[in-house]
């Protein structure tokens, strides 16, 4: 398909913007409410996901500043007692979990692109895309409401026996993950019909952009783990409720059956955070390298070998929890295996850039984060795969530091390069590119500052949910406090500049990065229906010999 | 730029010329036949999370049958073999009756799809009011899930407090009371197309709601073909 | 339709195969579950394999996926598959844990009588290490 390419069709630039776009076209808050608009969604859902990384993020920020001394005190008052701070960290793990990075770049990124990048006119079924956008909202409601009337302290992982016998509101959060469960399945369900059947003319699977791919191994995960999750929150439910006899020891049940029951679905659910992530930065990499990607079906079949892959390693969160030792020894050994995928995908990424022709824009900064910080994460996963390492390591913060460099250091980075990427596209603005290197400046530092010093904390001993701990960790506790306010007000920066950013007229390019995948192809922001007629696909992507012209 | 596009009248889909006044045509599609297609995928992919939902309670029976092996044997027996084989009989008549009705509808026949969708209307209803006569048999023994439980007689003595016969009627209201749930809103999703289709809605060229009903109920007497065995013929 | 252009007198007796099959099997399967087999797991094997064969016929011709789109029933095998995933690996724990009692079905250890401290060398009842 890589021929050279004759067209007479108009260039980019010719075309005159039209006066309607997506966002214009009908105005008020009920034509919002009712849109069955991918894009529209998309946006709802960017406003709804980044408001829940905000809450979760002050979260955050009260679990470090709890942890600043030992002594819990601030100008000389207990912040917050023992109690309260399980709750705090429960919920922030829960609401980051549950109700931002699961939905994150599916709900809002990849509603927004992937049609555009088949070169369809909208998803299979909009009006279920609108549903589980709802569906979110009630998820979310309800996650609330349980913060409210009482307030879960388990830890997001809802471990029994604890979670069947405690008093607080672990109703309602169950029920608030069940919905939540839903609205990420109807998705998934939704991306697949998409890529199966609206493909542009001319479009193959492997002619698709990888960060279709990447939404397709994911949308895969969301549908065969995320229904697991939701029957182990009605076991729980019922558990609390009737006394089954499944979970609880005291009456006969068995907890490490809830863990396997929870970890069938949470740990394809990291893979589920990161494969969007990863599809990110397949697009960034060969768009600021002017390359086309190396191992273009590498890639595309890792993607697919990590989601499927990923269903068989759950019992590494179960080393020490009681699992028989061949169970362990298996899943310690497909541990290993499930890196491979991830591997791959790295050193193909390297391979794009090496000799191509870089430019750092805030984009590409945060691909480079990416690369580096994933590294380290996904690293470090091998180190708590390894059984020898993991009895010491487990329950320590070096994990907390570990999935934080794949959750944060991984996914958000590529999340926060994907909203910058598409940016244009989505508001028709471009951001500040002074600012937004600063941000991401100040994010990679106050990043690295909070959570490579959990990596010591933790292979020192320091236990992970712990309120207490002794003299000697102070240190380094009180550093990582500092750099969760330098990270705080890295993407405090961030927000504020994007946002600034929509108050300037909408004239952006309409291809301001010179990328070759369909999207760019037409106006920013789009018109309601994408295209005018039906795109026809006629070059392999990432095709980047010169006829590309990149628009400042 | 590196596309081209068919044509610029946006009301014709690319040519295909395809039903685009067809009241049921969306127009995200290009053709009946894609969006019949895609459609179809998307039921499957439900059906696949169905598999998925019940499977997880068939897994918790699995362990739980492992842990208590004698107890469940013997809570096996409170179960009415007959009823249960009388259940899977009507559920498997009324999946051909279903599947039945999904042919006349494509075959263009109106009358034949009504009678063949009420008729499996009325398999369901009939499976129900066998499960009211089970369940009520149940409460009536005592045997009710978790702490609720108060059946006497049974020959396994509970020590501390691992009931194991508690849990296996927990399970058994639990996955019948859920596949129940399934019926209740098979029925329902019947009775929606059953009036459609006398309304004369359906013909050869669009039929899809009958079929993924179709599809739908057929997963209903899936999971039944796992639960009939499972609970009612182990002893 | 691409699908069925086949006869609909065809596809009828088809499906009326098909139930009389299934209704065969549901009588083959109540009658096997009189039948010993050596173990209850063997009963088991025996009663899941049938239903395995109602099912796919279930599947394959009421539910059309014989001459369907391949995709389709790729779905669908895929959802049994990764259940058949999470039940063996849990089955694989469960079955080589060391004793599949959990210890609170052991009985209690006898509480020492008041004013007597229990013997320094008392154990409870002999745990397996």
């Amino acid at each position: 398909m890589a021929q050279a390419l004759t067209h007479t069709a108009p260039q980019i630039g010719d075309r005159p913007r039209p006066a309607k776009n997506y966002l214009n076209e009908t105005t008020g808050i009920w034509s919002w409410m009712t849109t069955v608009d991918h894009k529209r969604i998309g946006i709802m859902y960017l406003v709804a996901v980044s408001s829940a990384f905000f809450l979760g993020g002050i979260l955050a920020l009260l679990v470090r500043l709890t942890l600043l001394t030992p002594s819990h005190k601030l100008f000389g008052k207990v912040l917050i007692d023992a109690d309260t701070y399980n709750r705090v960290f429960t919920l922030h793990g829960a609401i980051m979990v549950f109700l931002f990075i699961i939905p994150s770049i599916p709900g809002s990124l990849a509603n927004f692109v992937l049609p555009l990048m088949l070169g369809a006119k909208d998803v299979a079924f909009p009006r279920l895309n609108l549903a589980s956008f709802y569906l979110w909202c009630l998820g979310a409601v309800t996650a609330v409401a349980s913060m409210v009337f009482g307030a879960v302290d388990t830890g997001w992982t809802f471990y029994t026996p604890y979670s069947t016998t405690t008093q607080n509101a672990v109703g309602l959060m169950t029920m608030a993950v069940f919905i939540l469960g839903f609205s990420s399945i109807f998705t998934g369900l939704n991306f697949i019909a998409t890529v199966h059947k609206l493909r542009a003319p001319g479009m193959g699977f492997f002619d698709m952009p990888l960060f279709v791919w990447g939404t397709y191994a994911t949308a895969i995960i969301q549908v065969l783990a995320t229904p697991v999750l939701g029957i182990t929150m009605v076991l729980l439910a019922l558990e609390r409720i009737f006394n089954i006899g499944i979970f609880d020891p005291k009456i006969g049940g068995d907890p490490v059956l809830f863990q396997h029951f929870f970890w069938f679905y949470s740990h394809p659910a990291v893979y589920i955070m990161i494969l969007p992530g990863m599809a990110i930065i397949s697009e960034i990499i060969p768009t600021f390298s002017r390359k086309t990607i190396f191992g273009y079906r590498a890639i595309a079949y890792s993607s697919v070998a990590l989601a499927l892959l990923g269903f068989l390693v759950w019992g590494h969160h179960m080393f020490v929890a009681g699992q028989s030792q061949l169970a362990t020894v298996i899943f310690s050994a497909l541990t290993f295996l499930v890196a491979i995928p991830s591997g791959v995908k790295l050193f193909n990424w390297l391979a794009t850039m090496y000799k191509g022709n870089i430019s750092l824009e805030t984009p590409m900064l945060y691909a480079i984060s990416f690369l580096l910080l994933f590294a380290i994460g996904g690293l470090t996963g091998i180190f708590l795969g390894a059984l020898s390492t993991d009895v010491h390591l487990t329950d320590t913060y070096f994990v907390v530091a570990h999935f934080h460099y794949v959750m944060m250091g991984g996914t958000v980075i590529a999340f926060i390069g994907g909203v910058h990427y598409w940016w244009p596209k989505m508001t028709g603005r471009m951001y500040s590119e002074k600012w937004g290197r600063i941000g991401c400046a100040l994010v990679f530092v106050g990043f690295n500052m909070t959570f490579l010093t959990q990596f010591f904390l933790g292979s020192r001993g320091m236990p992970r949910r712990y309120y207490n701990y002794l003299d000697q960790y102070q240190p380094l506790h009180a550093f990582s406090t500092f750099g969760s306010w330098v990270l705080g007000l890295g993407l405090f920066i961030t927000a504020a500049y994007l946002l600034a950013s929509l108050r300037k007229p909408a004239d952006a390019p309409d291809n301001p990065w010179g990328g070759t995948t369909m999207e760019w192809e037409t106006v920013s922001p789009p018109i309601t229906h994408n295209f005018e007629g039906q795109p026809v696909l006629e070059h392999e992507p990432y095709d980047y010999r010169p006829r590309v012209k990149k628009h400042a | 730029m590196s596309t081209s596009t068919v044509d610029v009248n946006p009301h014709d889909h690319g040519g295909h010329g395809d039903h685009p006044s067809d009241p049921h045509f969306q127009h995200h599609f290009t053709t009946l036949e894609q969006q019949f297609d895609t459609t179809k995928i998307g039921m499957w992919i439900f059906l696949a999370t169905e598999v998925l939902l019940f499977g997880g309670l068939f897994v918790g029976f699995g362990m739980m049958q492992a842990r208590y092996p004698e107890m469940f044997k013997e809570a096996h027996e409170h179960l009415q073999r007959p009823l249960g084989a009388l259940n899977t009989v009507v559920l498997l008549f009324s999946s051909w009756t279903m599947v039945m009705g999904v042919l006349s509808a494509r075959t263009n026949q109106k009358k034949k799809t009504v009678v063949f969708l009420i008729v499996t209307i009325l398999c369901a209803c009939i499976f129900l009011g066998v499960k009211y006569f089970e369940y009520s048999h149940k409460f009536e023994e005592g045997l009710l899930p978790g702490h609720y439980y108060h059946h006497i007689g049974d020959r396994i003595p509970v020590v501390n407090g691992a009931n194991g016969y508690a849990t296996f009627f927990s399970f058994y209201f639990m996955m019948t009371g859920l596949h129940g749930i399934h019926i209740l809103v098979g029925i329902g999703l019947l009775a929606w197309i059953a009036f459609r289709a006398n309304k004369g809605e359906f013909n050869s060229d669009y039929y899809t709601p009958v079929d993924l009903v179709g599809l739908y109920w057929h997963l209903v007497d899936l999971i039944w073909i796992y639960l009939f065995p499972l609970y009612y013929l182990i002893s | 339709m691409s699908e069925h252009q086949t006869n609909p007198k065809a596809e009828s007796a088809l499906y009326l195969r098909t139930l009389l099959s299934l209704l065969v099997l549901t009588g083959v399967t109540v009658g096997a579950s009189y039948i010993h087999f050596g173990s209850s797991a063997a009963n088991v094997v025996v009663a899941l394999t049938i239903a395995t064969i109602k099912a796919t016929l279930v599947a394959l011709f009421f539910m059309h996926l014989l001459h369907d789109k391949p995709v389709n029933g790729l779905i669908a095998a895929s959802g049994f598959l990764f259940l058949g995933l999470f039940l063996m690996f849990t089955l694989i724990d469960f079955d080589s844990r060391d004793g599949l009692q959990p210890t609170n079905l052991k009985p209690l250890m006898t509480a020492p009588a008041p004013g007597t401290a229990p013997a320094p060398g008392a154990a409870p009842a002999a745990k397996k290490e």
